[in-house]
């Protein structure tokens, strides 16, 4: 019986123009230079094939055995937040001329995505208060680890200094990009504010550093406010100056382009992409309109130009960055990134605006210090654990074994958050929650009816 | 596909097409509105803005741009029309293939089941998306002929570096590292591998191609010793042309210790027929946008899972999904201490495995034997019916059969004309067709690396040919309109010089470029 499926359009009478043509009787003399040694001369052990509509049904099923925030109301963060996308979003990042686009390498026939890239860049530029920023990275952690390398080649040298509080995962991705290429030194933070500890800073620096890398808000939610200082440190010593952002505190945090930042990196999912159990994620990548730096980024650029009428138009440019021309001279061997995920970025400003994204940031503190402030009155419980500004996160430290709390939750239909206490033994029994704009009043109310219940059964 | 493609154009004012989002932004006007804080949480917090530390508040307004949603749906949409897709027409890039993204898969990956989980919720209750990772991996592994795979890998590159990290830490485990500085990948290579061989700290040793287009096994043999950490290679290589010596090839390197890494982005043509493990490769990478069906996206996003062979297995990136019998559940293994850490942050593109899951599923074994044939049909039809057209030919190894891809080449046009390979790409473009890609591989002169996909319909490859040999004709005679294409297209021959040497990257340099 023949094969017949809806993705290949070739029919017997096709393949028989075609090997006709050829002069050969069937498709397998195309392979006869294949050693008969290595040919696999029986089906792959697959599943058989399944119809769309019971492939469909196959799939549901098995989806089915997850839960989602829409289930249960989820306070879960760290890398990755969940927050409202827009129908507008969807309906426009995923039109069919943007999802099943090519990279835009023939500019004449492309410039819808290289448009729509250009103006992603220059969303982020606003946001960071930088001048130039690249097409997307694969996430966060992997930006780390480019900007890592691209702070060595730019500077010469072969240490970044990178805050004690970071999360764990970017902090091995870190390891891996830098492996037997850089080192790393971690700076502690002040126990009490749980900001970086300045004097520690100024002790680690040397002539060895190419950067030094801080998050903020960091790892634990908390807004470090001596970032001015930081920089000055950073550039007396010729370091170059990082900073990792979660591009949702942007409204109404100071953009590091502000506070002096060289480089800045971060998370772009919050801004309109769903969370996909980790991915695709988007990693942001901006720095500073300076000759040395720009020459030294990794990733795509889009760049305005003009055709022949001299119509405004737009093209990949600085292409003597990237791998397809420089190869093993290349700033990174980054191809595809994440391109539809940073249309669907850009989309997200664009609606949201100005006034949203102050808006955004400010439903997401208002509520994370709503939910902080009341777990702070359970008794058994204290959060935050430091004494200092947070955004949406926020840690918590429990009298009662973490583990046993986030059972007691999950009985109760709430999701708490992010058991860290194997992460950082010094905090003891902790965990990090995230609150955000898309948790209502009940969704709250049920977390601190539970964590109540918790308290008071545990005597 | 005729002379009659006309892309769209949106003109707003002379000179320019569809304004920039920042110039239609008009102060007052909203796109979303967003929720506030209810009325209980204000009364208990106040003012948080004013909560935060002087210094670090925001001050300056912030630049983006004020439209309504009807404002942004058609700013956008009008972009999409100027832009050219898979859904529209043909994509024959060699090296990409570029097949048909099915609809089904995208339904799939909305779901909220799928697109609202978060990676770190408790394992009980994302069973069914670790479940999925599981058996994806199997498939891929029975695919690659592999032991294990790690779905961790964003793109095919951030596969490669994944392969060329657990190469490193195999030879750093044997105490061979100091020595082991060398990748060598031939002149034919896709720019990525030698890219990632040096991110992963590795030396790299180039080897000429021999006259049939493929591994010179004296070169080879001349440079590989106990400095050689591996080799990588695609197969079929980037000519489109199997490697027949892939076996001695194999064996001269593990003969030396070194490893043997597959790119696999030329898997599409040889599915079901030979498989990576049994070529004798140690690590494989797979690309999902390519032989898998996902989106391309305009550049992503992709997802590259790499496959390992047994003695590689303990090298894998965290965390592995694994099964635990006795409690019959699906659960995150974390404790792999000889593994290379994190690639990146969680567990891979989830959003874009469900569909190549899904595709496979779609497919079976079956399909997937279907698939590689098609593939390796229509890029055979193709290369015999382009090579007989007056300036083009099919260089090395000309009676070889190809596979899932031929490249042509231009050189003669050229020589005769001054026609180039990317003045025909351009006119190509006129025709409602993307051009191949050109000037890759390195190792042809005026290179048009074509890649049909099984997906293609016989009529577009004969539409193909033809506009070939109408664009031959014209390079032959009436030239002009082949050099100066791109003439449908919405906007005409671009000028990338004047692109990079001033470089206007953003809309900030744009207002500093204009002032």
């Amino acid at each position: 019986m023949v094969f017949k499926h809806q993705y290949i359009s070739a029919t017997e009478e096709d393949k028989k123009a075609m090997l006709d043509e050829l002069g050969i009787k069937s498709v397998e003399e195309l392979y006869r230079d294949i050693p008969k040694k290595i040919r696999l001369n029986r089906p792959l052990d697959l599943p058989s094939p399944l119809v769309e509509a019971d492939l469909k049904r196959f799939i549901e099923r098995m989806m089915d055995k997850n839960v989602t925030h829409k289930d249960m109301p989820v306070f879960l963060g760290s890398g990755v937040w969940l927050h409202y996308v827009p129908a507008v979003v969807r309906s426009l990042a995923f039109l069919p001329e943007f999802l099943t686009a090519y990279t835009p390498y023939q500019s004449e026939i492309s410039q819808g995505i290289l448009q729509a890239l250009f103006e992603y860049q220059s969303m982020i530029c606003e946001i960071t208060g930088m001048d130039v920023a690249n097409a997307s990275m694969y996430d966060w952690a992997s930006a780390l680890g480019e900007a890592a390398l691209m702070a060595g080649r730019a500077t010469k040298r072969k240490e970044i200094l990178i805050p004690r509080i970071i999360h764990p995962e970017r902090k091995a991705t870190l390891k891996t990009y830098i492996h037997n290429i850089m080192s790393f030194k971690e700076i502690p933070y002040n126990t009490e504010t749980g900001t970086i500890d300045l004097n520690a800073l100024d002790n680690a620096i040397s002539g060895s550093t190419a950067a030094v890398y801080v998050e903020n808000p960091n790892y634990f939610g908390v807004v470090e406010h001596e970032v001015a200082e930081i920089s000055s440190i950073a550039h007396e010593n010729g370091a170059l100056f990082v900073v990792g952002v979660d591009p949702t505190s942007l409204g109404v945090l100071a953009p590091p382009g502000e506070y002096g930042a060289d480089i800045v990196i971060g998370e772009g999912q919050p801004l309109g992409v769903d969370p996909s159990f980790g991915g695709p994620l988007i990693g942001l990548f901006a720095c500073r309109d300076d000759k040395a730096l720009i020459r030294n980024m990794p990733g795509r650029l889009i760049g305005m130009t003009e055709d022949t009428q001299g119509n405004r138009c737009y093209t990949i440019t600085l292409q003597t960055r990237e791998q397809h021309i420089r190869r093993e001279k290349a700033t990174s061997n980054i191809c595809s990134n994440e391109a539809l995920c940073a249309i669907q970025v850009a989309v997200y400003l664009a609606c949201v605006g100005p006034k949203g994204l102050v808006q955004l940031g400010e439903t997401c503190m208002a509520n994370a210090k709503y939910v902080m402030k009341r777990i702070n009155e359970i008794e058994g419980f204290t959060a935050p654990i430091f004494d200092s500004t947070h955004f949406k996160e926020f840690t918590v430290k429990s009298q009662i074994p973490v583990d046993e709390v986030h059972r007691m939750l999950l009985d109760r239909g709430v999701h708490g958050g992010k058991i860290i206490k194997n992460e950082f033994p010094e905090l003891g029994e902790a965990s990090l929650y995230c609150v955000t704009e898309i948790h209502s009043i009940e969704d709250m109310e049920k977390l601190l009816e539970a964590l109540t219940e918790i308290s008071r059964s545990s005597g | 596909m005729a002379e009659g493609f006309k892309q769209a154009i949106w003109k707003e004012r002379d000179k320019v097409l569809e304004p920039l989002i920042f110039e239609i932004s008009v102060p007052g006007r909203v796109g979303h509105v967003l929720p506030k804080a209810c009325d209980k949480v204000v009364s208990e917090v106040g003012d948080v803005l004013k909560s935060i530390p002087e210094k670090i508040r925001r001050k300056t307004p912030v630049n983006l741009p004020e439209v309504s949603e009807i404002q942004l749906t058609r700013h956008y949409l009008h972009l999409a029309q100027m832009n050219y897709a898979v859904d529209l027409g043909f994509y024959p890039l060699g090296s990409c293939t570029m097949k048909y993204n099915p609809k089904i898969n995208e339904e799939i990956a909305r779901m909220d089941k799928i697109s609202r989980l978060h990676p770190y919720q408790d394992a009980s209750t994302v069973q069914g998306a670790l479940e999925l990772l599981y058996r994806f991996e199997k498939m891929l592994a029975e695919i690659s002929g592999m032991a294990r795979v790690t779905l961790q890998p964003s793109a095919g590159a951030h596969g490669e570096l994944t392969g060329l990290c657990i190469i490193r830490k195999y030879h750093e485990d044997r105490g061979e590292i100091q020595n082991r500085r060398e990748i060598i990948v031939p002149d034919s290579a896709h720019g990525t591998n030698p890219a990632s061989a040096n991110m992963a700290g590795f030396s790299v040793v180039t080897i000429p191609s021999s006259t049939d287009g493929c591994v010179d096994l004296e070169a080879l043999r001349t440079v590989v010793g106990k400095q050689t950490a591996g080799l990588m290679l695609t197969n079929p290589n980037t000519l489109g042309i199997f490697e027949e010596e892939i076996l001695e090839i194999s064996d001269i390197i593990h003969s030396v210790g070194g490893l043997l890494y597959y790119d696999g982005a030329n898997l599409n043509g040889v599915l079901n027929k030979v498989r990576p493990g049994d070529m004798g490769f140690d690590i494989v990478h797979f690309n999902l946008h390519k032989t898998f069906s996902t989106p391309h996206g305009g550049g992503g996003p992709g997802a590259g899972p790499v496959g390992v062979k047994e003695k590689l297995v303990p090298y894998l990136p965290i965390p592995i999904v694994e099964y635990d019998e006795k409690k019959g559940a699906y659960y995150l293994d974390y404790n792999r201490p000889k593994s290379i850490g994190k690639m990146k942050g969680f567990y891979g593109n989830f959003g874009v495995i469900v569909k190549a899951y899904s595709y496979i599923l779609s497919l079976g074994a079956e399909g997937l034997n279907e698939v590689a044939e098609v593939a390796v049909l229509n890029a055979n039809y193709l290369a015999k019916k382009i090579r007989e057209i007056p300036g083009f030919s099919l260089p090395y190894a000309e009676d070889k059969p190809r596979k899932h891809e031929c490249v042509i080449s231009a050189a003669k046009l050229k020589a005769e004309t001054g026609v180039t390979a990317f003045d025909v790409a351009k006119r190509i473009l006129d025709f409602g067709i993307h051009a191949p890609v050109v000037y890759f591989p390195q190792i042809v002169e005026e290179a048009l690396m074509i890649e049909p996909t099984e997906t293609e319909t016989k009529e577009n490859l004969d539409a193909f040919v033809s506009v070939m040999k109408k664009i031959s004709s014209e390079a032959y005679g009436e030239k002009e309109k082949v050099l100066s294409a791109p003439h449908s297209t919405s906007v005409s021959r671009v000028d990338e010089v004047r692109a990079a040497r001033k470089p206007i990257l953003s809309w900030k340099m744009y207002q500093k470029y204009k002032s």
